[in-house]
């Protein structure tokens, strides 16, 4: 049951007041994204991939830098991948400088299993030899200004960045990171993309402001592929969801993760 | 007789020499070096006879003494309460600042003014340590129920509140809102009506990001017109 | 011998710098400095409470600078993300090279924060950074004396050059490699640092290349600044 918390704020009861009437804070409505909304690419040509998000006022970096390491023991014949988050305090004063916060580690884990579990990544294709070595790719995300929502800015950078990957060249066997090939990673059209849906009372809201991500009940991060079907959830926030909700839900992440989709993949 | 080095109304950055002479008043945001006069900070460098003083378009709040602004409790101590400025410098609210009648030791004080919420308050004291002191006793003053708050930049509420408050009076008779503007750039706004709200939320993030555009109360004035649907008269401070 | 750079610059000639103010909305102030293929991102936080509050300094503020080099950002392998020795001792230098320039005792028990990032990199990356963090502070609306202006000169195989790149660093050979931060109304040197062998002479000429360097650098640190607030010159009257 939701109770009424006593401690309740004002702005909370305000905000939900509002939605009520089918109104945000700054005048969107409930299921509607921030603009500008764009993807670039190129933001560090040291990269091997790389992209810049932007939604509203909040900007996230992703970069991809491969590796030829030696692959996991109980995946002999596949490459390796690695999802890392650096919540740094540049992006928003509540980060501190150190060891990655559990937000972090979070976001870059609910971004890994969005990639990971589509297959987006066709890992095998990564195998060079079997047992000894193989691709390993390491998508980095950093938020350069935090206005909220980074878990949807973050996956869709990271999803960018690994579409503008290419590799490096390779002579005798040692990669030469200063001479990249036009040749790509080896995807398939899983294309996920995340869309995070906030609970705020009785109500759902998409692409939250910093103000809104400080009172929300319940949310759900919905990672979804290209032909419809999820690959990826992430609750988060105190309050229980009934499984009508959780349906509600998924099926705003699902549709909204077809306009995020066009911005990749056009 | 002093030389001046840059235009009226220029903007200046740091270490930059606007002019030079023993003739020159130094006002704020400039310095004297010997004979020159440099600027401080970022702005606009205005000179007005012999006076020479840079206006701040930057920068956090600090504190000043009269002052009236809007601060948010933070802690409740035996004394009064921690008040957060919206600047480096916290304020206290001492008991005595805020309530008339008789406080026994050990009571509830959070039944005055509890954690979050919002307080108009004035400044009564700053130290050169930035040991600042506020009070909640006084017209006007007192704790804020309901609406919302909105955060602009400091430097620009001279402009949301305009001439003899022509800007801010435009704004309330428009939209019918109840609105405090705090010294700090924490505003506060309340209506029955939440499009209201929004629209004087809007026409006040209008003036802080057109403040520079000349002919602003002419614009919001068509602005709150459009929005509202209704005539409004145009005040000239 | 003389030298041929490898990309062809004359020996006192920096690479295409880029320079633009107000950057990361959320900060008090933020710039970005670009020289050559080395970017620098500075956000600053303050004046703001300082805790715990045995930090605090009640005769002037504190100023802290965190450098971060972002995971993809080198030319060669990933670097690891995390503090690292040189990211900390960076943050020193940075934080001695800016202190001289900002009249801290406006901000008594209070701090300054300064951080700076880079999403990618070739050499010169603390001098970018110090420069970038410069033009943030001034728009954050901080009390200065001066803005600073910062480039790397050295030596390769006895000749002396302005803006070293990586390969220039790494170059097979003796390599001298001097950072330097300047003040150019003071005419003061406020960072330092220098690694491989020179004579005292050697260094004379250096710092004096810098200067000149530097005000190239300060020139464009100004028109981004005053850029960013041009729209304010025909500004009617501000106060009530």
């Amino acid at each position: 049951m939701n109770k009424m918390n006593n401690l309740e704020s004002e702005t909370k009861k305000h905000v939900i007041d509002l939605l009520g009437k089918g109104m945000r804070l700054d005048g969107r409505k409930p299921l509607e994204y921030r603009k500008p909304l764009k993807v670039s690419y190129g933001v560090s040509v040291n990269a091997e991939g790389s992209a810049r998000v932007q939604i509203g006022e909040t900007v996230v970096f992703a970069g991809v830098k491969l590796a030829i390491e030696q692959p996991y023991p109980d995946t002999p014949d596949e490459g390796l991948l690695m999802v890392g988050a650096e919540l740094l305090p540049l992006a928003n004063p509540k980060f501190e400088m150190g060891p990655p916060s559990i937000e972090a580690i979070e976001l870059a884990r609910v971004v890994d299993r969005g990639i990971r579990e589509s297959g987006f990544i066709d890992m095998k294709k990564l195998c060079i030899e079997p047992g000894e070595k193989a691709w390993s790719v390491m998508i980095d995300i950093c938020p350069i200004n935090d206005a909220g929502n980074l878990f949807d800015a973050s996956a869709l950078a990271a999803f960018a960045a690994l579409k503008n990957a290419v590799f490096p060249a390779v002579v005798d066997g040692k990669i030469d990171y200063g001479t990249k090939t036009n040749k790509k990673l080896p995807l398939t059209d899983a294309n996920p993309v995340s869309v995070t849906v906030f609970k705020i009372g009785d109500y759902f809201i998409v692409d939250p402001t910093t103000e809104e991500e400080e009172l929300y009940d319940a949310r759900l991060t919905v990672a979804s592929m290209g032909d419809g079907r999820l690959c990826a959830l992430q609750k988060g926030g105190d309050v229980a969801l009934s499984a009508d909700e959780i349906s509600r839900m998924v099926n705003i992440g699902i549709q909204y993760g077809k306009e995020l989709r066009k911005l990749v993949v056009k | 007789m002093g030389k001046i080095l840059v235009k009226d109304k220029s903007i200046v950055v740091p270490g930059e020499v606007v002019a030079e002479g023993r003739d020159f008043i130094v006002g704020p945001g400039v310095r004297r070096e010997g004979n020159q006069i440099v600027a401080s900070r970022i702005g606009l460098i205005h000179f007005e006879g012999r006076l020479v003083r840079l206006i701040a378009l930057s920068g956090r709040y600090i504190p000043r003494k009269d002052d009236v602004i809007i601060g948010k409790i933070k802690e409740i101590l035996v004394s009064g309460w921690l008040v957060d400025t919206e600047s480096a410098y916290p304020a206290m609210l001492n008991i005595r600042d805020a309530v008339s009648e008789y406080v026994a030791k050990g009571s509830d004080l959070a039944k005055y003014f509890d954690i979050n919420d919002y307080v108009v308050c004035k400044i009564i004291n700053v130290t050169p340590q930035m040991l600042v002191d506020v009070t909640t006793k006084g017209p006007g003053l007192k704790k804020l129920v309901g609406g919302r708050i909105i955060k602009v930049n400091p430097n620009k509420v001279p402009r949301v509140i305009g001439k003899k408050g022509s800007m801010l009076g435009m704004i309330k008779q428009a939209t019918e809102c109840n609105i405090i503007v705090g010294q700090n750039g924490v505003i506060w706004i309340k209506s029955s009506d939440p499009k209201m709200e929004l629209i004087a939320v809007k026409a006040i993030k209008k003036v802080e990001e057109e403040s520079h555009v000349p002919g602003l109360t002419e614009k919001i004035h068509t602005f709150l017109e459009k929005e509202t649907n209704k005539k409004i008269k145009l005040q000239v401070g | 011998m003389v030298f041929k750079r490898p990309d062809g610059r004359a020996y006192d000639e920096i690479r295409p710098i880029k320079a633009e103010v107000g950057v990361v909305g959320r900060a008090d102030g933020s710039a970005m400095f670009q020289i050559g293929k080395t970017v620098a991102y500075a956000a600053v936080y303050g004046p703001r409470s300082l805790y715990p509050k045995f930090l605090q300094n009640p005769k002037k503020g504190l100023l802290r600078c965190y450098y971060t080099m972002l995971p993809f950002s080198s030319k060669g392998e990933r670097v690891k993300p995390g503090p690292s020795r040189r990211s900390a001792e960076i943050g020193l230098v940075t934080e001695k090279a800016l202190t001289p320039a900002i009249d801290l005792t406006r901000y008594p028990n209070a701090v300054i924060d300064v951080f700076i990032e880079l999403p990618q990199t070739d050499a010169g990356t603390r001098c970018a950074g110090i420069t970038a963090a410069a033009m943030a502070l001034a728009d954050a609306g901080i009390v200065m004396y001066d803005l600073v202006s910062s480039v790397a000169v050295g030596y390769v195989n006895g000749n002396l050059i302005a803006d070293l790149i990586y390969d220039e660093e790494a170059y097979p050979g003796e390599v001298a490699d001097i950072p330097t931060a300047y003040m150019p109304r003071y005419d003061r040197f406020s960072l330092l640092q220098m690694d491989g062998r020179i004579s005292s002479d050697q260094l004379k000429k250096a710092l004096e290349l810098a200067k000149k360097v530097c005000l190239k650098i300060y020139d464009v640190q100004k028109k981004a600044l005053k850029r960013k607030y041009q729209k304010y010159k025909l500004m009617e009257h501000m106060e009530g």
